[in-house]
């Protein structure tokens, strides 16, 4: 393995432990390879001392002498030259051979601290005996043309001067072959390059920008020896050809090469954007999106059905702007707390500190970017005193949009890590009460820190799940939203993002962001003199979650969109595929890492209108029939139709309590200032309109059934397994009475959630028991027309 | 959530007094209306009356914080400031250290502060006296006990302890979990 250590040899004052293990090899070497000229050897160091000698020398002769040889060399010139070198070549040729092992061991010794002359010299004695090269030496070769050529201008005079120079070193004449056999190699490229250059060089010029030089000598060289796949491959590029099926399955075998891929996705673009001037004949153009589809999964590792979400966003121009932005980081961005200092102080103790910093950008007095710094931005005494918090540009704009004012109480419904809680509390100049509630038990330490941290004393930091959210308090003048989400518009955060979405994760926090908004709203109070705003966010960029979410809100509540009071940002949509949404979504806004710089959001602001859920029998009949599609499909998978129809009725008891119970909540609430008083006797007459409607209902279910999708409703279908299990034993009495058996069911229920709302539906419950009596009796009737829905099922089954 | 008993009260009082002094009633009577105190998970907050109804609506268990905590009743019952308090004890201190700039950092870690950290110090500080320590921009650090009367502090070697660490606002990023 290791060469043995000579001791003969040793040296006591070496240049270094790895110098004296290749003199080692030296010396074997020596052994190996007979040498005739010992004495000619000379150190690397001595050489390229001679090579600076004789450039050096060189160059004055041109200066001084006339500039004809100079002028007269070329090409040709060296084509006429070439005999003579070859024949020094060859009576060199051992005496290269050696010289060059201790050359190449010298040039490791040395690293970089090579003079480029005799680099260059190296470099290309070696061509002349071997292929094998880096390319960083061969590029070297190329930007050196004009001193090799003047070296080599030398040496064609040399023939006169040479006893010169032989006086003057003996090094001289050792150099000059290695020079000759670089011209050669070089010539021979020029020629091939410009037989080739001629062929393609349209085409290569465009892709030369792109690739870089390395590539380009790569492949030149490549070229050069013959290669022709490689040549082939590239009058592909130059017009864009589809790939085959079989030739993208070879691919798949293959190795991936990453720089093909980016330039066959720039091409396929191109094609794309010209496309009845530049496809193919007979190619679709569903395969041209196929073939970028996966080809931008493979070079930015998405997950397809991520990537074709985003290719359904943005057109194509813009999906690769979005895609590279995703890769690089925003900046860092800090808003001052102005509840203990100012934007300009604070500016000048960071600066200080030696932190290169910028204002935010016009639309904000607080926000401030960090460039660089040379202390952590998130540990200087300033930050630990307050004065400032590290937060997102994209985070500062819910804020703005729901800009609370002085003396609201303020509700934000998921507040960890707390940046926009205590923005708002910053706004409110510490007055007024904000509540800060997040479901994470844990995220609230980090909320609990930044509060007391920054100063902030209004606030009331609590742990509950947002949906029981107008039951706990109400009334609120105003509540923002930020919802938990994908998280699709913060990958340059968390790439994982990239690979684990998928459909279900989609749809289930759209789910849970449906069921948030809606309490939300349910926690604003209308009639508030200042307020009755509710700004939804998240940070994401799907519309499955934005949009959506929002169109479903309008339906079911008596709100509006408003401007959202932010002069930038892309509109909503308002169209999207096969979608529709009301026309006032173009008031919401969306924000882009490639166009604004900061984290994929979006920002939709309400307006109250009315504090009455609406009641309408199509909004009801609209919130019932999931439930029921789902109570019809549990059983006629596993349980027999009577266990069904007694869960059914359970259910739909439960259901229609629900509205009842949210109207009658708020007369608790303290902020209810009594307009919630009205609703109760609204909300019992609502759920009566209900009962008397369940014909309708049953009649939809079944068809609804079929026609939903199969993710979101699985999970409820296990949540409702599970409450038929906790519940199986009860259902028997259930028919004896109403009331308390409900009481009964809701306390089996496992779900924490759950439990939490019982506690509340039997408060309510108590309260009225007219109207669960009548609901019972409907469920009679329901339990006929499910039979007979179930009937029907399984005959078709 | 439930007022303090009279004997926590005055545990309390007594431990806030040593840093400011007869100031505490500034703490109860303030023009902005009604302040007052309330027992929390064994945690003092100090609330307005106005904020303290709301959180009725809160049950005991959900409830993580509201306003300003104080501190923190041990198991042995007595009572210990946490550096949330400093908002409400760096306007009201009686007796103050200033810190240089160079011996900010360390204190910031958690460390005694040393002479040669110190650059000012108020006149006749008594020895055990608590101080609220400053950084020489006025921007309260947290606060301690000084290990030596002002007298002593002129005489001392540098390397010799002044004041005494208690709290200091790096442990929100040090101990974030203890100030819930």
């Amino acid at each position: 393995m290791g060469r043995r250590l000579d001791p003969t040899n040793k040296s006591k004052r070496g240049p270094g432990r790895k110098a004296r293990k290749q003199k080692g090899a030296e010396t074997e070497l020596s052994k190996i390879i007979a040498t005739d000229d010992e004495p000619k050897k000379l150190s690397s160091r001595a050489r390229k001392r001679a090579a600076k000698r004789a450039q050096t020398v060189q160059v004055s002769k041109v200066a001084i002498t006339e500039k004809k040889p100079k002028k007269g060399f070329s090409d040709e010139n060296s084509e006429w030259l070439k005999p003579v070198k070859r024949k020094r070549k060859i009576e060199q040729s051992e005496d290269e051979d050696d010289s060059e092992w201790e050359q190449e061991e010298d040039m490791e010794e040395e690293g970089q601290k090579m003079v480029k002359k005799a680099d260059d010299q190296e470099d290309d004695g070696d061509d002349g005996e071997e292929d094998n090269k880096d390319n960083e030496e061969e590029e070297e070769d190329d930007d050196d043309d004009d001193d090799d050529e003047m070296v080599d201008d030398y040496g064609a005079m040399d023939d006169s001067g040479e006893e010169e120079d032989d006086a003057e070193d003996s090094d001289g004449e050792e150099l000059l072959p290695i020079e000759k056999a670089a011209r050669k190699q070089k010539a021979k490229k020029k020629e091939a390059l410009e037989q080739e250059s001629d062929e393609d060089d349209d085409d290569d010029d465009d892709e030369e920008d792109d690739d870089g030089d390395d590539d380009d000598e790569e492949q030149k060289e490549d070229e050069m020896e013959g290669d022709d796949s490689l040549q082939v491959n590239m009058d592909e590029m130059g017009k864009f050809k589809l790939p085959g099926v079989e030739q993208r399955e070879k691919e798949g075998l293959l190795p991936l090469d990453l720089q093909t891929i980016h330039q066959r996705i720039k091409d396929n673009i191109d094609v794309l954007a010209h496309f009845s001037e530049k496809r193919e004949e007979g190619k679709q153009r569903s395969e041209y999106l196929s073939l970028l589809r996966s080809d931008l999964c493979t070079y930015y590792s998405y997950n397809d059905y991520l990537m074709g979400k985003l290719m359904d966003l943005f057109p194509l121009s813009e999906l690769v702007d979005f895609l590279e932005a995703n890769e690089i980081h925003r900046p860092v961005t800090i808003r001052t707390n102005t509840l203990k200092t100012r934007r300009r102080d604070l500016a000048q103790a960071l600066i200080n500190r030696g932190v290169n910093l910028d204002p935010l950008g016009k639309w904000s007095k607080v926000g401030l970017v960090i460039f660089d710094s040379s202390v952590p931005i998130g540990a200087t005494p300033e930050y630990l005193a307050g004065h400032y918090m590290l937060q997102g540009a994209s985070s500062l704009l819910p804020v703005m949009a729901l800009s609370p004012q002085e003396g609201e109480s303020v509700l934000d419904m998921s507040a960890a890590p707390g940046g926009k809680t205590t923005y708002m509390a910053q706004l409110m100049k510490n007055t007024g009460i904000i509540v800060a509630n997040d479901a994470n038990a844990d995220r609230l330490k980090s909320v609990v820190g930044n509060m007391h941290r920054l100063g902030v004393t209004n606030a009331i930091i609590c742990n509950y799940d947002g949906r029981q959210f107008p039951k706990v308090m109400g009334g609120f003048d105003r509540v923002l939203l930020d919802a938990p989400c994908a998280g699709t518009g913060v990958i340059s955060k968390d790439p994982s993002v990239k690979t684990n979405k998928d459909d279900a994760d989609i749809l289930r926090s759209a789910h849970l962001q449906k069921e948030l908004l809606l309490s939300a709203i349910d926690s604003v109070n209308a009639e508030s003199q200042t307020g009755g705003y509710l700004v939804y966010c998240t940070c994401s960029i799907t519309v499955e979650e934005n949009e959506w979410v929002v169109d479903y809100a309008l339906k079911k509540r008596h709100v509006k969109l408003v401007p959202t009071g932010l002069d930038f940002g892309k509109e909503g949509f308002t169209r999207f595929k096969e979608r529709r949404f009301h026309q006032s979504l173009n008031l919401t806004r969306r924000f882009y890492p490639h166009l604004h710089n900061m984290d994929g959001f979006f920002v939709a602001k309400f307006k109250k209108i009315c504090n009455t859920i609406p009641t309408a029998p199509t909004s009801t009949e609209e919130e019932a029939e999931p439930a029921e599609a789902e109570l019809v499909s549990v059983p006629a998978e596993e349980s027999p139709a009577a266990e069904v129809k007694k869960e059914k009725a359970l259910k739909s008891q439960q259901g229609k309590t629900q509205p009842a119970k949210q109207s009658a909540k708020p007369q608790k609430s303290p902020q209810g200032k009594g307009q919630r008083g009205k609703s109760p006797g609204k909300a019992t007459a609502k759920a009566n309109g209900l009962t008397a409607k369940p014909a309708d209902e049953k009649k939809q279910g079944p068809t609804k059934k079929k026609g939903k999708p199969d993710g979101p409703k699985k999970a409820k279908m296990a949540k409702l397994d599970g409450a038929v299990e906790g519940e199986g034993d009860k259902v028997k009495k259930e028919k004896k009475e109403g009331v308390e058996q409900e009481g009964d069911a809701t306390k089996k229920d496992p779900g924490a959630e759950k439990k939490e709302g019982s506690r509340f539906e039997k408060k309510t419950m108590k309260k009225k028991h007219n109207p669960m009596k009548k609901k019972n009796r409907m469920g009679k009737n329901k339990f006929k027309k499910l039979k007979k829905i179930l009937n029907n099922d399984e005959s078709m089954v | 959530m439930r007022p303090l008993t009279d004997e926590e009260t005055k545990t309390m009082f007594e431990k806030l007094s040593k840093y400011i002094g007869e100031n505490i009633k500034l703490l109860i009577d303030r023009p902005d209306g009604t302040y007052c105190f309330r027992l929390h998970n064994d945690r003092v907050y100090y609330i307005s009356e106005k904020i303290l109804k709301l959180a009725t609506n809160i049950s005991r268990d959900k409830l993580i914080s509201i306003g300003t905590c104080f501190g923190k009743f041990t198991k042995t019952h007595q009572f210990r400031l946490h550096i949330t308090a400093l908002d409400f004890l760096a306007p009201y201190a009686k007796f103050k250290v200033w810190l240089k700039p160079g011996g900010e950092q360390s204190f910031l870690y958690g460390n005694h502060i040393m002479k040669s950290g110190l650059g000012r110090i108020t006149e006749n500080t008594a020895q055990y006296q608590g101080v609220v320590v400053y950084s020489m921009a006025d921007v309260p650090l947290g606060f301690g006990v000084a290990a030596k009367n002002t007298q002593e502090c002129r005489r001392v070697d540098p390397m010799s302890i002044v004041v005494f660490h208690q709290a200091d606002i790096g442990e929100y990023i040090r101990n974030e979990d203890m100030l819930t």
